[in-house]
């Protein structure tokens, strides 16, 4: 059944908010929840973070980065055209409590479901000390809702062209001795960032959870092609996840198979000459 | 002279390795004919107790020779709603063929390819038009509600035989289509897809409804249906859809896959077609782990989708092999190698973590285990590497957690699978279960006799009630 695309723009360039229609889910889904779409017939089934929901209205919100042929097929759709199929709200919800100061950490378009993460946490009654980045200034999303939900807001950009120049985890070091201390933290973005997130908050012994965006086909279970290693055992994302214990995580694991389809160009060009290939 | 069983014709292995197309061609009129004059009418037909839903085996083939398909067809469907299914992939073998008299002395009616022929001729006509379909029907006014949740066959049949006797059904699937393990996990060249969903819209013209991308325990749960949204009973048929892996180092390689997420790429995701959005790993040299259905099927798969050496590596021996006798027979004609009694223990990689070999050991027989079955030993210092380039796991399934983690009072055994009753009846009140869910992974058929007696059991109920 073809789920309505209610409102459309562009956050960045290459990163378009979607709201669409989805009553049941909007209804049932808490933070951390994500699901599974295909924009057309022959499309992939994608997984994507539900950013935010107008329950009233039945309508889930969406942020996109285009990467691919599928999420730039979705970006394609405008408001009043149908998105194929729409499957959710799947994963565990997020573990959310009053921990004290929670440190919302975000790179990139990972700040999209950091977003729904930091306002429940401020609900919750925590201060929230939330930290956002991304490579240049043009590619930063989601700003004043960050701001209005957060006790400090601080941000960065990799090459310095807003505010701060550095990494997320060159804030989140120095956040670290300062007050009020930090109890609890949230890391959401690339692989690495959220690599470099664990090994800060390990040393200084803060529980953090880390929200992983495998490969995933149905979302329910049934494939394992989302499996991921914590803690040194195997783990589905899609029904397990898709928040872990980000201090347990494999991410070098996770890195790689996130490139299994990703780089296979190169890779094919290799395959060649070990005889496999990869379509 | 006796007549011998018909052969059924087929798409020779050369070329049906390179491509998608059913396999079996099925029997024409005249072999039809022919095969059917070779059932004896047995007045007691030890065949019919071999079916698991009992079909009236001898009565339908005699119809067969008195060239009314329709006649027949009518008789199969009074038992059996998916005829053009099972035709294509009961185990009959070890069912009706197994018990029928004539397998005394030598070979068994084909039964199956009866069942098979009858089915696709009747459909070929409605195609052709040569035959005009029944009115669609919808349920009678105030007619009790009833979920389904999982479009197998557990759930296709439980939805039938509701409808039949008046109820308004519901049908909710968590994937974007219906069919269960038989759109997802069977490939398209043992059971057209097309056939699936010829079978899953007669259901709809009679008052069948669908609703995919519906994830029960997420998006209602149980409770939901029940309460909330008004259903009088609920029908589990989610199928045992968790795949187990072999627990050894370098599982996580990139071009190491679950027989499930394999087939489901090519299969429901249409990967095997060139202008397929979903990407696959097409390896050279495919090693599968395994020997059921689904590893024939991953193997057969590889083949198609460009492998030059496909090896299904098992840990028992022939004997012992869980798919069907076609299915082995099929693989091998097609060029899959067997290597019997290794046993994997460990995946080698490269640096960017891509699949490159995998180490086995050697086993042998020892004593008989709980099964009956002799069970492996290893044979020590006897490991070897065999280089590939993907890897299929198609060592079992097991249950799914979402329903069980959000029904906290539906009562599940040690593997997390569902308990019932006799009829399908779980421990929580108006919910019972079928299929795979309950028994751990079997057959079609024996998913479909599961959906039929909790229908028997939903019926029986609700009318007390009532
Ligand atoms: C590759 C393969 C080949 C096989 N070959 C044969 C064969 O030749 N002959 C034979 O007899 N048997 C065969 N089998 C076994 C047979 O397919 C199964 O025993 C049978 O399909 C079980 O039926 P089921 O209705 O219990 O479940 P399934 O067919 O598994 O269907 C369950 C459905 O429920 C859906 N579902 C799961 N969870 C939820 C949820 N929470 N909410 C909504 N929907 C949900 C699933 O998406 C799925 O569509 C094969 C199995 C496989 C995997
Ligand atoms: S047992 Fe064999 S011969 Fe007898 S009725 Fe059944 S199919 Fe015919
Ligand atoms: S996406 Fe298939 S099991 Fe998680």
């Amino acid at each position: 059944m073809p789920n309505k695309i209610l409102e459309k723009e562009y956050l960045a360039e290459n990163v378009v908010s979607m709201w669409i229609e989805a009553r049941q889910i909007a209804k049932k889904r808490q933070p951390g929840q994500f699901l599974i779409l295909r924009p057309g017939e022959r499309s992939e089934r994608i997984p994507l973070t539900i950013a935010d929901v107008r329950a009233k209205e039945g309508a889930v919100r969406l942020i996109v980065q285009v990467v691919g042929k599928t999420t730039r097929d979705l970006a394609a759709l405008e408001a009043g055209e149908y998105v194929r199929d729409v499957a959710g709200p799947l994963g565990h919800p997020t573990p959310i409590k009053h921990y004290g100061t929670v440190a919302c950490v975000g790179g990139g378009i990972g700040v999209a479901p950091l977003l729904p993460i930091a306002r429940a946490m401020k609900e919750a009654g925590n201060y929230v000390v939330s930290i956002i980045g991304a490579r240049t200034k043009g590619l930063l999303i989601l700003e004043e809702d960050m701001r209005a939900i957060s006790d400090e807001l601080l941000i960065t950009t990799d090459d310095g062209s807003y505010v701060r120049h550095g990494l997320v985890t060159d804030v989140l070091r120095e956040r670290l001795t300062g007050k009020p201390g930090i109890d609890f933290a949230v890391a959401i973005g690339p692989v690495p960032m959220m690599k470099a997130v664990a090994n800060l908050t390990r040393e200084a012994g803060i529980a953090t959870i880390a929200s992983l965006n495998t490969i995933m086909i149905d979302g329910t279970g049934m494939c394992g092609g989302c499996r991921v290693t914590v803690g040194g055992r195997v783990k589905y994302t899609c029904v397990d996840g898709p928040e872990f214990d980000a201090h347990e995580v494999d991410f070098d694991e996770l890195q790689r198979r996130l490139n299994m389809y990703r780089d296979h160009e190169l890779h094919q060009l290799e395959a060649c000459k070990i005889g496999l290939a990869v379509r | 002279m006796a007549i011998p069983r018909q052969p059924m014709p087929e798409q020779p292995p050369e070329v049906r390795r390179h491509n998608f197309d059913e396999v079996p061609l099925g029997y024409t009129e005249e072999l039809a004919i022919r095969e059917a004059q070779r059932c004896l009418q047995c007045k007691k037909p030890a065949c019919v107790d071999g079916c698991p839903v009992n079909v009236a085996i001898p009565q339908f083939i005699e119809k067969i020779v008195e060239r009314d398909f329709e006649g027949a067809l009518q008789i199969i469907l009074g038992t059996n709603s998916l005829p053009a299914i099972c035709g294509r992939v009961c185990p009959q073998e070890t069912q009706c063929e197994k018990y029928c008299v004539l397998a005394k002395r030598g070979d068994p009616v084909a039964i199956g390819r009866l069942e098979r022929f009858v089915a696709d001729h009747v459909r070929i006509r409605l195609m052709r038009g040569e035959k005009a379909p029944l009115p669609p029907t919808a349920p009678p006014p105030g007619a009790p509600k009833v979920a389904i949740v999982g479009s197998g066959p557990a759930g296709l049949t439980c939805a039938a035989d509701l409808l039949n006797a008046g109820y308004n059904v519901t049908l909710f699937e968590a994937l974007h289509e219906p069919g269960g393990v038989l759109v997802y996990g069977i490939p398209e060249f043992r059971l057209p897809k097309a056939i699936v969903k010829a079978e899953i819209q007669a259901l709809v013209r009679r008052g069948l409804q669908i609703v995919t991308n519906a994830v029960i325990g997420r998006l209602y749960t149980i409770d939901d249906l029940l309460n909330e949204e008004g259903y009088a009973a609920v029908f589990i048929g989610t199928g045992a859809g968790t795949p187990k892996f072999l627990k050894i180092p370098g599982e996580n390689l990139n071009g190491v896959y679950s027989a499930n997420e394999f087939l489901t790429r090519v299969n429901l995701m249409k990967a095997y077609l060139p202008d397929a959005e979903t990407p696959i790993v097409r390896g050279k040299r495919v090693a599968v782990f395994g020997a059921g259905n689904t590893a024939m099927d991953a193997a057969r798969t590889a083949l198609r989708i460009g492998a030059e050496e496909v090896y299904i590596m098992y840990r028992r021996s022939r004997a012992e092999m869980p798919a069907r006798a076609e299915e082995i027979h099929h693989a091998e004609e097609e060029g899959v190698k067997f290597e019997f009694l290794v046993n994997p223990v460990a995946f080698y990689g490269n640096e960017r973590g891509w699949l490159q070999s995998v180490r086995c050991e050697r086993m042998q027989l020892g004593e008989p285990d709980d099964s009956g079955r002799r069970r492996p030993v290893r044979i020590a210092g006897s490991e070897f590497d065999t280089p590939i380039n993907v890897a299929i796991v198609a060592v079992g399934t097991e249950s799914n957690p979402l329903i069980r983690q959000t029904t906290p009072d539906l009562q599940v055994n040690q593997w997390g699978y569902i308990v019932t009753d006799d009829m399908g009846r779980t421990s929580k009140p108006r919910v019972y279960a079928g299929g795979d869910i309950v028994t751990g992974a079997a057959t079609v058929i024996e998913a479909m006799g599961a959906g039929k007696r909790a229908a028997r059991a939903i019926i029986s109920d609700l009318q007390g009630k009532g």
